[in-house]
């Protein structure tokens, strides 16, 4: 029975801090597979195309007719635990430091024998477990047997929490407390758990609608935050950088604009401003000391989130400038996980469609609430996955998008 | 299938080691170096004479047996690298004796080596195999260990072999090791040592596993007529047999490719497991051996704890197992630890045994076992040796 954590104990600052060290993170071309499935939440194996056999480990060809149209497809990872190891020695430092460490070979109904991480709460072998994939600290798919029901405390898992990013006991800070989008935010990292969750708000002497009511929660903390402004930025990071545990970046200027619609830069230049380089001169000032405390116990620096937008994948013409600005922070934010990667920091990307706020009053439903939009990130926290389309409009964008571009930006040019 | 041709007329001689030690500065050329040098001086052959060569090491890369040659200063007609770690030994000799029985070589100098540095075993296993740095190596990283416990978990539960039935082979092996003048372990292990060990993978313990070390083990293939003129001391070659990825539809591995050739093995040799008077068995764990006696036929299916529970194998035993001490008490040295038996078993046969010896031993079996690519061991391998005069 997985023990629920406890709130960990102050820091003593004169104990050194542990220095970030990863698991194993190289993989060959074809098993990145996994990984890339993997950071959408999903459990993905090779299937083939010609006789239907589910292959592991990732490969060229199918180890039954040797046909090569192998295509990744999800698996309900569903199987049975026939051998365990409790390990004790490792020959790598990551794992050397969290000693001793449970393994399992799985016989998944589908087919293959997988090696896997295995949940504290699988009984002894034969025992039924359902298989998911998650990302190691290295950013990296591994395998997780699960019991193959929920049982109580199942995120507190030890093992589990080297894989997730859940705000259970965590500090958090949310860039912008003054939207619906930033309250829904800081509620539902306090119904997650969250120790201490700092808001941010540009402008601290307009009393804004809502934000009384979240200085009430004993948990929440208001503090002033201009991305605009490079000391504002630089202030707060002196003054929290070293105990954020989790950052929410969700600021954002949204005008619904085209070129035509709107004469001069004045609008995309404010969109710029905040959704762009706010993204920087946030990653430039919190990221450093994030990236110091990747592994700094329980409780260590774990994620970054950016609000994006599924318009950064391609351009809705009627709020083009914002989609450009939103392309612009994707691409940073890629940088920007590139960068925390080596310091076992999760980098999260939220592509919603609508949200039901003031700038897309004109789109038509179905539209995000706010709500819905936070639950997806708190999702996304505690499975520690990388990329996440919440709603109905984002997951039906991207599948567009991933079965054509082209037809996708021609069908969103026609309105 | 056509009957195999045999082995008449091929001889095995001048087995030889090369000192075994924890952790070297000195490479894997240095080793295989070594071994041939000792060939040599063993035979009273010139360089010039050995005209095939047959080489494993792990640790050569990113040299292979064709830079070795250089390296060496030799110029074989006839060369081979065998990659396949455990079974390099049973293999070498295979391909070796159908060189001499073909023509291709007159003497075959069959050599496998490796060093060990501090950190060299690691970067060894991280980088193994593609399968293993994919779906293994991230996974704690704790190597064959690992691996390894999950067979031996599974061995426990289905035949309900307990860890005293495989602390009676490795206790036994210490023994028969202490009379060894080259096992790093000197020390004797009584079974409550054995079970008082500190957990490693578990169910594996600190006595199942092998100790990486340094070291080199090679032998010479020949005519009998050309070991005869040259005064060797030989032994035959009866019968051999490998396989690779062996019963893949099999969820884990409880059986190697012995299981399916050891009729093939035994009909080629002409003799069967009760006629062997010592027996070699690959065993960087004691499951595995437990899995081989029973794959080659010393028990029948499903008999294998009462053949462990009812025998005894030291050098002195009802079934002589391991007579050097095997590589869990004499040292695993990389692709050495394929040549091990061999080179044991040829001691043995020609009545030179270094440490304990079999009186009067006659014929003797070899295994290979080796390579977990991912989750099992995928190449075997047996030879049946007889004595040379016999
Ligand atoms: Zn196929």
């Amino acid at each position: 029975m997985t023990q629920p954590i406890r709130r960990p104990k102050r820091k003593n600052p004169v104990l050194p801090m542990r220095l970030p060290v990863l698991p194993p993170g190289t993989r060959s071309r074809v098993g990145l597979g996994l990984t890339a499935a993997a950071a959408e939440g999903r459990f993905a194996l090779q299937v083939c195309g010609a006789c239907a056999a589910v292959q592991y480990p990732p490969r060229e060809a199918c180890h039954q007719c040797l046909g090569d149209e192998l295509t990744w497809r999800e698996q309900d990872g569903a199987g049975e635990l026939i051998s365990q190891t409790q390990l004790h020695t490792s020959h790598d430092t990551f794992f050397r430091q969290r000693m001793p460490w449970r393994l399992g070979m799985v016989k998944l109904d589908a087919g293959p024998t997988l090696v896997v991480h295995l949940h504290g709460d699988v009984g002894s072998a034969p025992a039924r477990v359902k298989v998911g994939a998650r990302l190691d600290k290295a950013g990296m798919a591994v395998l997780v047997g699960f019991p193959d029901r929920d049982v109580p405390h199942m995120a507190d898992d030890t093992q589990l929490r080297e894989f997730t990013c859940d705000p259970k006991y965590r500090k958090a800070l949310v860039t912008d407390g003054k939207t619906a989008v930033g309250q829904a935010q800081v509620r539902a990292l306090v119904d997650a758990g969250a120790d201490l969750v700092w808001v941010g708000h540009a402008e601290p002497w307009k009393k804004l609608p809502g934000l009384a009511e979240l200085r009430e929660l004993p948990q929440v903390s208001l503090v002033p935050l201009d991305v605009t402004d490079g000391r504002s930025v630089k202030e707060l990071a002196g003054e929290i950088g070293a105990k954020v545990d989790i950052l929410v970046n969700n600021v954002e200027v949204h005008r619904a604009h085209g070129i035509a619609s709107r004469y001069g830069t004045d609008i995309a230049r404010a969109e710029m401003e905040v959704n762009y380089l706010g993204l920087l001169r946030l990653a430039q000032e919190f990221g450093p000391v994030m990236r110091g405390r990747g592994a700094d116990g329980q409780s260590s620096a774990v994620a970054w989130v950016n609000l994006l937008s599924i318009f950064a994948l391609t351009n809705f013409p009627t709020h083009g400038t914002y989609s450009a600005s939103k392309a612009a922070a994707l691409s940073l934010a890629q940088c920007l996980r590139a960068e925390m990667r080596p310091a076992g920091l999760r980098v999260i990307n939220v592509f919603p469609g609508p949200i039901e706020d003031e700038w897309n009053q004109l789109l038509p439903p179905p539209k995000l609430a706010p709500a819905a939009l936070a639950r997806a990130v708190i999702g996304a926290l505690r499975d520690g996955v990388e990329d996440v389309y919440p709603g109905d409009v984002a997951q039906e964008w991207l599948a567009r998008f991933r079965e054509s571009p082209k037809v996708l930006e021609r069908e969103l040019a026609g309105g | 299938m056509s009957a195999r041709q045999g082995y008449a007329g091929v001889a095995v001689a001048v087995p030889v080691t090369v000192p075994y030690v924890r952790y070297s500065t000195r490479s894997a050329h240095w080793f295989i170096a070594r071994a041939l040098a000792a060939l040599l001086q063993e035979s009273g052959l010139r360089k010039e004479e050995v005209d095939g060569m047959c080489v494993s090491g792990f640790l050569l890369f990113p040299d292979t047996a064709v830079g070795l040659m250089q390296h060496l200063g030799v110029t074989p007609r006839w060369l081979d690298h065998i990659p396949m770690g455990g079974a390099c030994g049973v293999v070498a000799l295979r391909r070796a004796a159908r060189a001499v029985q073909a023509g291709d070589a007159e003497i075959v100098a069959c050599v496998a080596g490796d060093t060990n540095h501090v950190d060299s075993f690691r970067h060894t296993i991280a980088s193994f195999s593609q399968f293993a740095r994919d779906a293994v190596y991230p996974y704690g990283s704790g190597g064959p260990n690992a691996s390894f416990a999950f067979l031996t978990d599974y061995f426990m539960r289905t035949t309900g072999a307990t860890r005293e039935d495989f602390g009676k082979l490795c206790v036994a092996q210490r023994a028969n090791a202490l009379r060894f003048p080259y096992a790093l372990f000197k020390k004797p292990l009584t079974l409550a040592e054995y079970l008082a060990a500190r957990p490693i993978a578990e169910p594996l313990h600190l006595f199942d596993c092998v100790m990486p070390c340094a070291g080199a083990e090679a032998f010479l293939v020949m005519s009998e007529s050309r070991a005869r003129a040259l005064a060797l001391p030989f032994a035959r070659l009866l019968g051999t047999i490998e396989r690779h990825n062996a019963f893949p539809e099999d969820a884990i591995q409880m059986r190697g490719g012995w299981a399916l050739d050891r009729d093939a093995l035994y009909e080629q040799a002409g003799v069967g497991p009760g006629d062997m008077d010592l027996v070699e068995l690959y065993d960087d764990y004691p499951v595995i051996t437990a899995m081989q006696l029973e794959d080659l036929g010393f028990c029948p299916r499903g008999a294998v704890l009462e053949l462990l529970r009812s025998n005894t194998f030291t050098v002195d035993g009802t079934l002589p197992l391991n007579t050097s001490g095997g590589q869990l008490s004499v040292g695993q040295a990389g692709a050495a630890g394929g040549y091990l038996g061999m080179v044991e078993c040829l001691r043995q046969l020609t009545d030179r045994a270094l440490g304990a010896q079999v009186p009067g031993a006659r014929h003797g079996l070899v295994s290979g076992f080796g390579m977990i690519n991912y989750d099992r061991g995928l190449c075997s391998g047996a030879a049946v040796l007889a004595a040379g005069a016999a």
